[in-house]
């Protein structure tokens, strides 16, 4: 395997939602057991910074944005399809 | 939680028929004030029609024209495409955006960079619409083509509900929105039926080629709660924007002045009951091409011009020079009056433009020059390869725009009399009906020469002749002359004149009968005077010898009875002289 790359991850959602939850809770569950050390997660929430959805054309909720590496991939959803996920990512699912 | 959020505005849109005016020409005369103020309007139509020009100019004049700002999220468009369309009907909406009156938002969504797992709702659009409305107070939305959300979210179900929820929120703010659709196939109105959701009202748009010409029209599907005007309007897309032509909410409430004005040929002005047509009323000359049309309507604006008076012209078949220099072969300058001003001659071909575009055309030009005068050669170039009644509305339309304006209008409309099917009195267009004054041009053809012939069929609100006349173009101008009627018809040309001096001729020779017979007479009544006298002198001699006979008779007799008594006498022994006694 190469030098691993560090996957920018960005959860929108819309406040405390039972999809905006199950969808963090979702992700970071993924993302530790495929990407362990290799990612970063930053959650927005629109309702305090609405501006902040026009810059990534979120439409839907929760929306996950990998930012990088580029191209950007969006996932929208309560991510509850790990398989669905890494697709959309476009990460190898690690062996266990 | 945005219920939450948004709870200190304003309430709903009190229900009832409150109006937003969308300031589009014509369509808040159709929509009886506008689109309904707290609630969203559906804009239909197929690609091109013009849904994204209606809702633009909807967001532009509430802000700046309302004091509405609004609120422009766009699907398919980008904000820089927008502005750069905007900016060809006159609007700035880069300055707009900047004055904080408008917003624009682009919504992308590319099927192909999302994944689509679990649950999820549109919460971030109801987010960023909420937080551009927010931004700038705004008061009109307007959602370009949020079908295309269709194409990129692959879970319908959610999308519709989510539309549904959108549609109603919307309401809830009391937003004046205006959600464009595309047209459904087959009498779909929508292709992904979002009338289901926007049921206020409906607006549907067309854009029809035919023959080559294509024509927009605009039609109100359905107004909850108002009166609408139901018809198609055709509309245009100009330079200063929108505008519908609405023909049934226009009222017949003009003005009828009593001024005549003359027509330029002081014969015709005679024919029209002496005094001329009507100011504000419009006349339709029509005739067969080469009758003379055109010359009637130069030398009635050539007329206006000389009282002094504002003169435009469009010509539709020759270009302005054309006109000027045609006309002066019949003694009608008009170069002084371009120069001075009073007459404009807007040239152009009518297959350029619809005949919608040209009648904005005409608006615009008529607005800024305000003349007293217009006259349309010929109208029936308008119409071509459109059918009457798609014409007749659009035409009524324009002359009630020329009546409310006291404009006087001519108008000369080509006829193809002569093809056998149609009478000369077709006039194209069906527009006779609407005119006041009808004077009908016909080439004749006699003994070799086309002569044109002028009649008034019919000049509303005053005694008009009956009588036609012929209509003489020359170098000196236009002159009406009585025709010859005869035995033989309708004398004109040169068989008038000939026949003119035929009748001179047979006059004089009349006339001179005449005194040979008053001669013949007198010496006949001479002789028989002579007569008369040979007859009394005869009878004179005749009597003069009676009475010498009588006399004589008488003598025989005495001198016999003296010579009986002599004879007796001497018989008897006298012895008197028988000589003395019959000289007594």
């Amino acid at each position: 395997m190469s030098q691993p790359e560090i996957i920018e991850l960005r959860l929108y959602v819309a406040g405390q939602t039972v999809k905006s939850l199950a969808a963090f809770a979702n992700l970071k569950r993924i993302c530790e057991t495929h990407l362990a050390g290799q990612y970063r997660i930053e959650v927005i929430d629109l309702l305090k910074t609405p501006a902040l959805a026009a810059g990534d054309q979120i439409l839907a909720v929760p929306t996950l944005v990998r930012r990088l590496p580029e191209p950007i991939k969006k996932i929208i959803g309560d991510l509850s399809n790990e398989e669905r996920v890494l697709v959309g990512l476009d990460v190898q699912p690690a062996r266990p | 939680m945005l219920a939450a959020m948004h709870k200190k505005n304003s309430p709903p849109a009190p229900p009832g028929l409150r109006k937003s005016p969308t300031g589009i020409a014509g369509l808040d005369e159709i929509t009886g004030g506008g689109l309904p103020a707290g609630r969203p309007t559906l804009v239909c139509g197929s690609a091109g029609c013009g849904k994204t020009m209606l809702a633009m100019e909807f967001l532009v004049r509430g802000a700046t024209q309302f004091g509405e700002p609004g609120v422009f999220m766009m699907f398919e468009e980008s904000a820089a495409d927008l502005t750069a369309n905007a900016r060809s009907l006159g609007f700035d909406l880069d300055r707009l955006v900047k004055q904080k009156k408008i917003a624009l938002d682009h919504v992308r969504i590319e099927r192909s960079e999302i994944e689509e797992t679990g649950e999820y709702d549109l919460e971030g659009l109801f987010i960023r619409l909420g937080h551009a409305i927010d931004l700038i107070g705004a008061k009109r939305v307007v959602l370009d083509t949020v079908e295309a959300l269709f194409a990129g979210l692959p879970n319908h179900g959610i999308l519709r509900a989510e539309l549904r929820r959108l549609f109603g929120w919307l309401k809830d703010r009391g937003m004046t929105a205006i959600i464009t659709g595309e047209k459904g196939e087959g009498n779909a109105i929508t292709r992904y039926g979002l009338e289901e959701y926007v049921a206020d009202c409906v607006i549907t748009l067309d854009h029809r080629v035919h023959e080559q010409i294509s024509t927009r029209r605009l039609r109100v599907l359905k107004y909850r709660g108002s009166m609408h005007g139901t018809n198609e309007y055709p509309f245009l897309i100009g330079e200063r924007g929108f505008s519908v032509l609405p023909i049934t909410s226009l009222r017949l409430d003009h003005a009828a002045p009593t001024e005549r004005l003359s027509t330029g040929i002081a014969r015709l002005d005679e024919m029209l009951g002496g005094h001329g047509v009507f100011r504000g009323s419009s006349v339709l000359v029509s005739g067969t091409p080469g009758t003379g049309k055109s010359s009637l309507g130069a030398a009635f604006a050539e007329a206006a011009c000389r009282r002094g008076e504002r003169v435009l012209l469009f010509p539709y078949e020759e270009s302005s020079a054309q006109v000027v220099r045609n006309m002066g072969s019949i003694g009608l300058d008009l170069a002084p009056w371009l120069k001075k001003g009073l007459l404009q001659i807007h040239a152009s071909r009518p297959t350029l433009q619809g005949l919608e575009q040209h009648l904005l055309a005409i608006h615009d030009t008529v607005k800024a020059f305000r003349p007293a005068v217009v006259v349309i050669d010929p109208i029936s170039n308008l119409s071509l390869e459109r059918s009457e009644a798609e014409v007749a509305p659009t035409l009524m339309r324009l002359i009630d725009f020329f009546k409310q304006q006291q404009i006087t209008t001519l108008f000369t409309s080509l006829t193809t009399g002569g093809s056998g099917t149609g009478t000369p009195e077709d006039s194209q267009g069906g527009v006779s009906s609407l005119m006041d004054t009808w004077l009908l041009l016909r080439n004749v053809e006699s003994n070799g020469e086309r002569n044109r012939l002028i009649f008034v069929l019919k000049s509303r609100g005053m005694a008009h002749s009956n009588q036609m006349r012929e209509f003489v173009l020359s170098d000196a101008g236009i002159d009406l002359v009585d025709v010859y009627l005869g035995a033989d018809g309708v004398l004109t040309g040169n068989a008038r004149v000939a026949h003119g001096a035929h009748e001179q001729a047979s006059a004089e020779l009349r006339q001179r009968d005449h005194e040979r017979n008053l001669l013949r007479i007198a010496s006949r009544q001479k002789a028989i005077e002579a007569q008369i006298a040979a007859l009394q002198a005869q009878a004179k001699a005749e009597e003069a010898e009676a009475t010498f006979t009588i006399s004589q008779d008488r003598w025989q007799e005495s001198n016999a009875r003296q010579i009986d008594a002599a004879m007796a006498q001497r018989r008897s022994g006298g012895t008197t002289d028988p000589k003395t006694k019959a000289r007594r």
